[in-house]
């Protein structure tokens, strides 16, 4: 059977129209800040974030994702009326925003944390710190990761 | 069994703040990565951990998938009186894991 011009045109259009869309439908970079967005408002119920108090450190050109040591450091005195109650990190690029939560008060005497992260990609780290004067505090680091966790199997 | 440890000073001074670094040997599972043949694994991470000084808890932490393998966490306290410090890590798979150390406070 031959294909005529009409239906050749009729199916290259078809297979246009099919390519563009399986490009388009997963944005992911869009998702992925919406889901960073949401984490963030589930952790501060809508409270406004003030940048400040918190630093957050962490390499900012990071070789292997799998395993990037931080530091979440609080500016508070940590006396029984003003202390941090909890510390949350976030990132933009993994399949999940929430990287680690953590609760503490008065008897930590510092309001500090360190642990090691896994990092899919190149984007922002952001620390959150939730004060017992109910106020929230955040600082927001730029990273470059060159090899990124589980890149291996293609990032989801 | 799986090991555990525990950094921390066992004597210290009244009103002291205290170092405390903990590290699990865990492989942290994910639960995005997929097999050969296109299956996900299963996720199986630790999930929480708690540390209690003399009963009384002092520091908790929830862990997400994108904390590292073999998960390590540096906190601090205030030595307060002597006596144990109990840490636990729980998670996936019934996992559950205790330590205890003594602190002598003078």
């Amino acid at each position: 059977m031959t294909t005529t011009r009409r239906q050749f045109v009729l199916l290259a259009l078809g297979a246009l129209a099919t390519g563009a869309e399986a490009q388009l439908a997963p944005n992911l970079a869009a998702l992925r800040k919406a889901a960073l967005e949401d984490a963030v408002r589930k952790v501060t119920g809508g409270a406004p974030l003030r940048a400040g108090r918190v630093k957050l450190n962490l390499p900012p050109l990071i070789e292997n994702g799998n395993s990037v040591p931080l530091t979440v450091a609080v500016e508070s005195p940590m006396t029984d009326t003003d202390h941090v109650r909890a510390i949350h990190v976030f990132t933009e690029k993994n399949p999940q925003p929430n990287v680690i939560a953590a609760w503490l008060g008065p008897r930590a005497g510092r309001a500090q944390l360190s642990t090691r992260a896994r990092i899919a990609d190149t984007g922002a780290v952001i620390a959150v710190a939730q004060m017992s004067d109910g106020s929230f505090w955040s600082d927001r680091v730029e990273v470059v990761v060159t090899l990124s966790a589980c890149l291996e199997d293609g990032l989801i | 069994m799986t090991r555990v440890i525990v950094n921390m000073p066992a004597t210290a001074t009244r009103g002291e703040v205290i170092e405390i670094r903990t590290l699990a040997g865990h492989e942290m599972e994910t639960g995005f990565r997929r097999t050969q043949t296109g299956e996900l694994v299963p996720r199986n991470i630790i999930t929480r951990f708690t540390c209690s000084y003399n009963g009384v808890e002092v520091f908790r932490a929830d862990l997400h998938p994108a904390v590292a393998a073999n998960p390590l966490l540096s906190f601090s306290t205030v030595a307060t009186e002597s006596g144990t410090l109990e840490f636990r890590w729980t998670g996936d798979r019934d996992f559950n894991v205790s330590h205890s150390a003594a602190i002598t406070v003078v």
